[in-house]
């Protein structure tokens, strides 16, 4: 008998998307219950949000100024004390906020956890990628114990709405919430552009576009496509563009349906970010990069040639 | 204030990977082994804290084979003033590793412990997280920044929404991110320098450590792969191309 928690991930009152997307991988495992659990100063808003996902049994609501922000070591206790109430699984996205928390309520619990689960075979058996995604494995959990899992979400759509609201129950636990750990500030790129996690559309720029300044180009043409903006590792150690726009192993894992690499010369921990993209094109000087060895679509040639045309093209 | 900082030997960032035919791991024999490129910069940190007076020593731990010792001394040829090396001939899981660090702590009562975010062979992204709750102490994962003053550390993290500070008292765990800092070279004459520094080897089944590798790996396998896509010529044809996909 399988009952599942999702540690739901929001800011700002609204829920990330990455949380309806646990919703999906959790589905797979045929649970007996999937309840999400919302941790914030004010959940309401958020767990009504959580409430809609098809699939939900109800919304657990921890109402604490304490989780004003997503502290791991405030949460994770909290996290913990809710899953002993009989679940089989604890899930959590396998972004930056799922990452930071999720290891710390397995270890409290004293139970392994499982990261990136990118297939489900069965309630206790899934696939996850190791060394930056050059091979699969396949992890097989013990039965007999709970299990704490992150979610890579670039491989699950996002469930939608159902036909009635999930109950919302708000809950208490007692446990000591830690004063050692001190939120300052969330400094966040202001942006008007799709979130690059979500985005349907993506088009990302590399060492090849030069210059922050000549990252206009990408940031205008995205504008056209009505799409979110990425970059490589490279372009971000150039400091052309923010730390937040990487998309690779160690940066974002995502799914658009349409994914254009730009001056991006294709390093594998690159590739590891946009392997479940939809279709991925291709535009780069060096027609032997290893970009174009995964590229649905390439176009060999300079980009600031090539821009301006296809946006002409685009009219 | 020592720090400790945790040192793992991984197959380097540049060898691509390949699964073994038969699926029972990866190919590990004759592949050029480093440090997990986070934990460079964690160790670079703890240099840069102590070359600043707020550490007085540096200890890099790992834990892994006999023949991990060459790897520590790298790590003392960076700069690190002492090594522990806990042997054990078997991987361990994350749990494991955090369990095992913490009876490091306990002997050694650092005042800060730096750890890679992740490393790169599993990219399990725990064990930093995990010895912190273990330990019940605060951690600073991804961190881009780190300002330490009245036994407090400032950190700077790279979240999916930006750039998030926080403040965590210490002693704290703190993961490093890739911006944190360019990792020094290690020159020839501190790599014989490094061969007369302190390494204490610890038999890892003395530790007495519970064992966290609750997790089986079933089998490898290689990624799916892209199926060859098409060139086209210019612009025009790129935008056809997607206009046939129904993607514009």
């Amino acid at each position: 008998m399988s009952r599942i928690l999702i540690v739901a991930e929001h800011l700002n009152g609204k829920l990330n998307s990455s949380t309806a997307r646990c919703v999906t991988c959790a589905r797979e495992l045929k649970p007996d219950a999937i309840d999400v659990l919302v941790l914030a100063e004010a959940p309401d808003a958020v767990a009504a949000e959580a409430a809609k996902i098809d699939g939900i049994a109800k919304v657990l609501t921890l109402a604490n100024a304490a989780n004003a922000h997503a502290l791991a070591a405030t949460y994770a206790p909290q996290i913990a004390a809710v899953a002993k109430n009989g679940y089989s699984h604890v899930f959590a996205p396998s972004t930056t906020f799922g990452k930071d928390v999720a290891p710390r309520v397995a270890a409290l619990l004293g139970v392994a956890q499982v990261s990136d689960i990118m297939k489900v075979i069965d309630a206790h058996a899934f696939q996850r990628p190791i060394y930056a995604g050059n091979a699969i494995i396949t992890v097989q959990a013990p039965a007999d114990q709970m299990l704490v899992a992150t979610v890579r979400t670039a491989s699950y759509a996002a469930a939608g709405d159902g036909p009635n609201a999930a109950p919302v129950e708000a809950v208490n636990v007692s446990v000591e919430l830690p004063t050692h750990t001190r939120f300052v500030e969330l400094a966040q790129g202001k942006t008007d552009r799709p979130d690059l996690q979500s985005a349907s559309r993506v088009v990302s720029g590399g060492r090849g576009v030069g210059s922050a300044e000549n990252f206009a180009v990408i940031f205008k043409f995205a504008d056209k496509l009505g799409a979110a903006v990425g970059a490589s590792r490279a372009a971000v150690d150039a400091g052309y563009v923010p730390s937040d726009l990487q998309v690779g192993q160690t940066g974002k894992i995502i799914a658009p349906e349409l994914y254009i690499a730009i001056g991006i010369s294709g390093a594998i921990q690159h590739l590891t970010g946009i392997k479940d993209a939809g279709t991925i094109v291709a535009i780069n000087k060096d027609g032997e990069a290893p970009i174009f060895e995964v590229a649905d679509i390439g176009l060999v040639g300079d980009l600031f040639k090539l821009i301006p045309e296809l946006e002409q093209a685009l009219n | 204030m020592k720090i400790l900082v945790g040192y793992k030997r991984v197959v380097d960032f540049n060898v691509r990977v390949q699964v073994k035919p038969d699926g029972s791991g990866v190919v590990t024999e004759g592949v050029k082994l480093s440090a997990n490129p986070f934990d460079d910069i964690a160790l670079e940190e703890a240099l840069r804290l102590r070359e600043k007076g707020l550490a007085t020593e540096v200890i890099v731990a790992t834990i892994g084979p006999a023949d991990a010792q060459a790897h520590l001394r790298n790590g003392l040829a960076m700069g690190a003033n002492r090594a522990l090396h806990v042997v054990t001939s078997t991987a361990v899981q994350p749990l494991t590793a955090a369990r095992t660090l913490l009876k490091l702590i306990e002997k050694e009562q650092p005042g800060l412990v730096i750890l890679g975010k992740q490393a790169i062979d599993d990219d399990s992204n725990q064990t930093g997280q995990m010895l912190a709750a273990l330990w019940n102490r605060p951690q600073a994962t991804f961190a881009s920044k780190v300002e330490i003053a009245n036994n407090v550390a400032r950190v700077t993290r790279e979240v999916d929404a930006g750039l998030e500070t926080i403040e965590v008292d210490l002693p704290a765990v703190i993961t490093t991110d890739l911006r944190l800092n360019e990792p020094r070279f290690i020159k020839v004459p501190d790599i014989m320098k490094a061969k007369s520094k302190p390494l204490e080897t610890i038999d890892f089944a003395s530790l007495g450590v519970e064992s966290g590798d609750h997790l089986k790996t079933v089998s490898h396998a290689p990624p799916a792969k892209r199926s060859k896509g098409v060139m086209v010529k210019d612009a025009a044809e790129l935008v056809a191309a997607l206009k046939t996909k129904g993607l514009l």
